[in-house]
């Protein structure tokens, strides 16, 4: 098979496969930026004083840790048309990965949070700071250090997890694999440079982790 | 309305049950397999071996860097070009046994770069063999800390166990897939497939917190 095997075709089908990579990016790029503001949101309602906002963000994030995001993707593609509500393929994708990654990105940042030593904000008071000089200089410089290399590493599963969009159709890396194969079945030309494309992706991520995680320890110490 | 569809799917029960014993069939083999094969790369990548220490590492690298969906469609499409014919059965269990190999291994090596050096010399010096070391004295304690991530990662991989349905594996959520053809209730049927997958997931995870408070009490941190 191997010697079968044609570059010529993978150069022909290359506007696409660029074209998808792009949709890849933009969607999981999308999704990230959602799972921050929902991860943000639940983590405060978890972490609240109130009792049920807190016990709602829980079964929330519970709910969605519990079951995988293949079937929560299913259960808004086809379950949103039965309440009347129509998004496009590419909404509704966002829509499950930002609501998927936001249950782990609320984890993510509560254990931040909750790295740092009460003492911390103890003294912060009694030196006379304010909130906000207490969030500025004392509490998210150490909560960030702590927080940013899991929320790559969650950012490195999100493109990953967009894999999944392809089943509901929509034009991203993994489907230009399938259109390869379909068009002209040729699955090894297909699958592996969408592989390519993702490997591509991951050493990047992994090699921004790395550096932040030099970075920030040595901010630390 | 409603009604109507609730009866008509309690009517395909028997059938969500049967994909559900499907799923528990692939992850099953998958885990124990796999589990398996990890604890091996595990040692081999706390080990030092020259040879196999990158090349495991390049490997795991590899598969941790691609979606198991693409996995999945390599090995069931490309498997059969080098004369290898596979059912879809087989196909999914070979991708998810290797998945869950590679994210094992490298729990295990975590846990067994965690044991103190000083703990294998001593064991060294008290006249233990290199697999009674790992045997008596290491493995015990990398376990320790191993043992919470591994069931967490266990829950992962029976989540990504749903993926196989692409490939035509009559898992749960292929069955939903089915069912909503024919029963035109996106909430209701793939609910009812969100309820099952909970079912199994949820005490697991409930687990592997225990395990982590369990396990850590020995070495308490004091917060402040």
């Amino acid at each position: 098979m191997l010697e079968t095997f044609n570059f010529r075709v993978i150069l022909e089908y290359m506007p696409l496969f660029l074209r998808c990579f792009w949709a890849t990016l933009w969607l999981s790029g999308a999704g990230l930026l959602g799972a921050l503001v929902v991860g943000t949101l639940a983590c405060g309602m978890r972490i609240g004083r109130f009792t049920l906002l807190s016990w709602a963000a829980g079964a929330y994030i519970e709910s969605i840790r519990s079951t995988p995001l293949l079937v929560q993707l299913f259960f808004f593609y086809f379950g949103l048309p039965s309440l009347g509500i129509r998004m496009s393929e590419a909404a509704t994708g966002i829509l499950a990965l930002t609501l998927n990654s936001g249950a782990y990105m609320a984890e993510i940042i509560r254990a931040g949070i909750q790295s740092i030593p009460h003492g911390q904000v103890e003294a912060a008071v009694s030196s006379g700071l304010n909130y906000l000089q207490r969030m500025r200089h004392i509490i998210l410089p150490q909560a960030i250090g702590v927080t940013l290399p899991p929320l790559l590493g969650q950012a490195i599963v999100l493109v990953k997890d967009s894999a999944l969009l392809s089943l509901i159709s929509l034009p991203e890396l993994t489907r230009a694999g399938q259109i390869m194969t379909s068009e002209r079945f040729m699955p090894a030309e297909g699958f592996l440079t969408s592989a390519l494309f993702y490997l591509l992706i991951y050493y990047s991520l992994k090699a921004l982790t790395h550096w932040s995680q030099k970075r920030l320890i040595y901010m630390q110490t | 309305m409603w009604l109507f569809y609730i009866e008509q799917l309690l009517g395909s029960l028997p059938f969500f049950l049967k994909g559900l014993w499907m799923t528990i069939a692939v992850s099953g083999l998958s885990l124990l397999a796999g589990t398996l094969v990890g604890f091996l790369w595990g040692i081999l990548r706390a080990s030092r071996s020259r040879l196999l220490k990158p090349l495991i590492g390049a490997w795991v690298d590899l598969v941790r860097g691609t979606p198991f969906l693409v996995q999945v469609f390599i090995i069931f499409f490309i498997l059969p070009e080098f004369g290898i014919h596979l059912e879809a059965f087989a196909a999914a269990v070979i991708a998810l046994t290797n998945l869950a190999a590679c994210f094992i291994c490298e729990i295990v090596a975590a846990g067994i770069e965690s044991v103190p050096p000083g703990q294998r010399e001593a064991a060294a010096s008290t006249g233990l063999s290199g697999l009674q070391q790992l045997r008596y004295v290491i493995l015990p304690q990398a376990l320790r800390v191993s043992l919470p991530p591994l069931v967490g990662q266990y829950v992962l991989l029976i989540k990504d166990s749903s993926v196989v349905s692409a490939i035509g594996v009559v898992d749960v959520t292929r069955v939903g897939w089915l069912t909503v053809q024919r029963v035109p209730q996106g909430l209701l049927v793939f609910g009812l497939v969100a309820l099952l997958y909970f079912i199994i997931c949820y005490p697991l995870i409930r687990l592997s917190n225990r395990l982590e408070n369990r396990m850590s009490a020995g070495y308490t941190r004091s917060r402040d």
